[in-house]
């Protein structure tokens, strides 16, 4: 079983009287434990792939299955259960709730899935420590630099240990050394706990830590490679 | 306190000069209700009692049908026995004993068909404020006493005088031809003109001997320390009625039936008034959380995208929507109480009012209470706007899209 299949993916946009074809015909499938990445220009579909593999936009046509699970078709409310049960979302401007602390964002996904408070407790200190934050879980993320807001992110992401990591440009705004932690622990958590990944990058430092390299040009797949990683 | 609580009450002061001012919005109107109902039924209290007090207390025994139809013949039998033995069971009621009748009262010069009340002059002045508005001579006295009080109007259209003999002319309660000479030795001013204009008060005694009543008379008026009293004395009034009696116990409110719809009426407009500043509130509201959720889709769509559903997303709001409710709610209530209790304390004197209230015997102030449902209503009906006001920009967040959300900055 596939931990993401895509079939025959088509989405296209309309930007002003322009037709954009944001995929075009995109098939692909990644194994459970597989750190794949999406390569593209702007503008490429990388976004619009990962999108449509977590349920948050939908293709016009084609199918997209998660697990076992096709995706394409499901409610508003059952694609939101998958995500907050199977799926992680890791974005570009890390995205944390500014009137939360470290702890509380990472506390909040495991409320809305109604884990106990004490076995919420336990869970986010375990993975703020794991993630290199111990000592700060009592800031907001405006007191704190955007590595650490994007490991409170990753943090936040991970914490429920789903199947599927669907990380958006996760480093673009990090300095070199902070992307080089992070796609550590990105990879140690696909080692350890054989979570899939899924990152959408133009970054080549990050590329290096791919398994598996699937370059988009204009909504299509040109490449798709196999690689030992860094 | 969880987590979804406190994400509410703190996105509740990411902005707190608007919090406030939504704050301060419901605080005004919820303060300003809670003062203006307060004295709204305040005045009522005092309307209804000082309308009682004049002449028809807060409650009367009476024969069956004699409130609809005032027949002579229905009567109260020994009714003086019958008040004296309330007024030993009741010690904390004002009870005194009255007979009606109708007679042609003339002087020298002119005749008028008016209402004569037989009462009991030492009880009298306990269940009606008419004795107390004597404004020439003195009440009448003794239980027999040829002798009779006259409003003031009726004076005037009579021509008489303290002094001056009326000759009264009526029917008895055996049909047959009643009359009497009486000497007028009071005149009073209520101030009401159907009241001045109509009617005349002479001893309970008197009035059984010209009416030929055989001990008989047509009510008994009880006062109780107050309208809530009232209430729950009648049926101990009720029960206590001589067995095998077909008496009746009327409240006021069967009694004054006007009073109740007069109130109404006051009502109505009122709360029209209380209506649309609530409504204005409402739309204070309304625009604060529809700045708010405009301004937060970005974080809504990373939520949704984190797997909050819409209808989740929406109770995030209407908590927030909430809290601000009823921190307006309990500000508000608070305030509204403050300023009624110095009313309360101080009592409050509309202008112009303190003269007329003085000519009619009337407190010429009113001190106000804050009751329970009047620090309450109108708080909770701008909290239930305040939520409906909420539940647009709430229904909004089941259409966001988390990608486009996610677009908007």
């Amino acid at each position: 079983m596939a931990a993401v299949r895509c079939v025959d993916l088509c989405k296209t946009y309309r930007q002003g009287d322009q037709d954009i074809k944001a995929l075009d015909h995109v098939s692909i499938e990644i194994e459970p434990g597989g750190f794949v990445c999406l390569s593209a220009p702007s503008g490429g579909g990388k976004t619009t792939l990962l999108n449509a593999i977590g349920g948050l936009d939908m293709p016009d046509s084609g199918e997209v299955w998660v697990a076992d699970r096709r995706i394409d078709q499901l409610s508003k409310g059952a694609l939101a259960e998958l995500r907050l049960s199977s799926i992680g979302f890791v974005f570009q401007a890390y995205n944390l709730i500014p009137v939360l602390t470290a702890r509380e964002n990472i506390e909040f996904v495991m409320q809305v899935q109604g884990v106990p408070a004490a076995e919420r407790a336990k869970k986010s200190m375990a993975i703020l420590e794991e993630v290199g934050l111990k000592g700060l879980e009592d800031r907001r993320p405006a007191e704190m630099s955007g590595g650490q807001q994007q490991r409170v992110a990753v943090a936040r992401a991970i914490v429920s240990r789903p199947a599927l990591v669907l990380a958006d440009e996760p480093t673009a705004n990090l300095d070199s050394k902070t992307s080089d932690e992070l796609m550590t622990l990105f990879t140690e958590l696909n080692e350890h706990h054989n979570t899939t990944f899924v990152i959408a990058t133009h970054d080549q430092r990050v590329m290096g830590y791919a398994k598996r390299l699937i370059r988009m040009l204009d909504g299509r797949i040109v490449d798709d490679i196999e690689q030992h990683a860094a | 306190m969880n987590i979804v609580m406190r994400l509410a009450w703190r996105n509740l002061w990411r902005h707190q000069r608007r919090t406030w001012l939504t704050v301060g919005a419901m605080m005004f109107a919820n303060t300003l209700l809670v003062f203006m109902i307060s004295m709204q039924f305040s005045m009522y209290g005092l309307m209804i009692e000082n309308t009682l007090k004049l002449f028809t207390g807060h409650m009367q025994i009476q024969a069956p049908g004699y409130k609809d139809d005032q027949k002579m013949r229905q009567t109260v039998a020994d009714i003086v026995p019958l008040a004296a033995s309330l007024r030993a069971e009741f010690p904390d009621e004002k009870i005194a004993a009255r007979g009606q009748a109708f007679a042609l009262a003339s002087s020298e010069d002119r005749s008028y068909g008016i209402g004569i009340f037989g009462v009991e002059p030492e009880f009298e002045p306990q269940v009606s404020s008419i004795p107390g508005l004597i404004k020439e001579g003195r009440y009448v006295r003794g239980k027999n006493a040829t002798e009779i009080v006259v409003g003031a109007v009726l004076a005037r259209n009579l021509r008489v005088g303290i002094g001056d003999e009326l000759t009264l002319l009526g029917s008895g309660l055996d049909g047959s031809f009643a009359a009497a000479v009486v000497t007028i030795v009071g005149i009073f001013d209520s101030g009401v003109v159907d009241v001045d204009r109509n009617i005349a008060q002479i001893p309970l005694g008197a009035f059984q001997d010209i009416f030929f009543m055989d001990g008989a008379g047509h009510q008994v008026v009880i006062s109780a320390p107050t309208l809530d009293a009232a209430a729950a004395v009648l049926p101990k009034i009720v029960a206590a009625m001589p067995p095998g009696s077909d008496l009746v116990v009327h409240d006021w409110d069967a009694l004054q039936p006007g009073l109740k719809q007069a109130i109404k009426a006051d009502m109505s407009s009122a709360f029209f008034m209380y209506g649309i500043l609530v409504i204005l509130v409402a739309f204070s509201v309304l625009n604060t959380q529809l700045m708010s959720v405009l301004e937060r889709t970005h974080e809504f769509g990373i939520v949704m995208s984190l797997g909050l559903k819409p209808g989740q997303l929406g109770r995030l709001v209407m908590l927030e929507t909430t809290l601000l409710g009823l921190i307006g709610f309990v500000l508000g209530a608070i305030g509204g109480v403050l300023l009624t209790s110095y009313f309360g304390v101080n009592g409050l004197s509309i202008p112009g009012m303190e003269e007329m209230a003085a000519n009619f015997n009337l407190p010429t102030r009113v001190y106000l209470e804050a009751t329970p449902l009047s620090v309450v209503i109108g708080p909770s009906v701008v909290f239930l706007f305040t939520l409906l006001a909420a539940a647009y920009p709430a229904l909004r967040l089941y259409k966001l899209h988390p990608v486009e959300a996610m677009r908007t900055n």
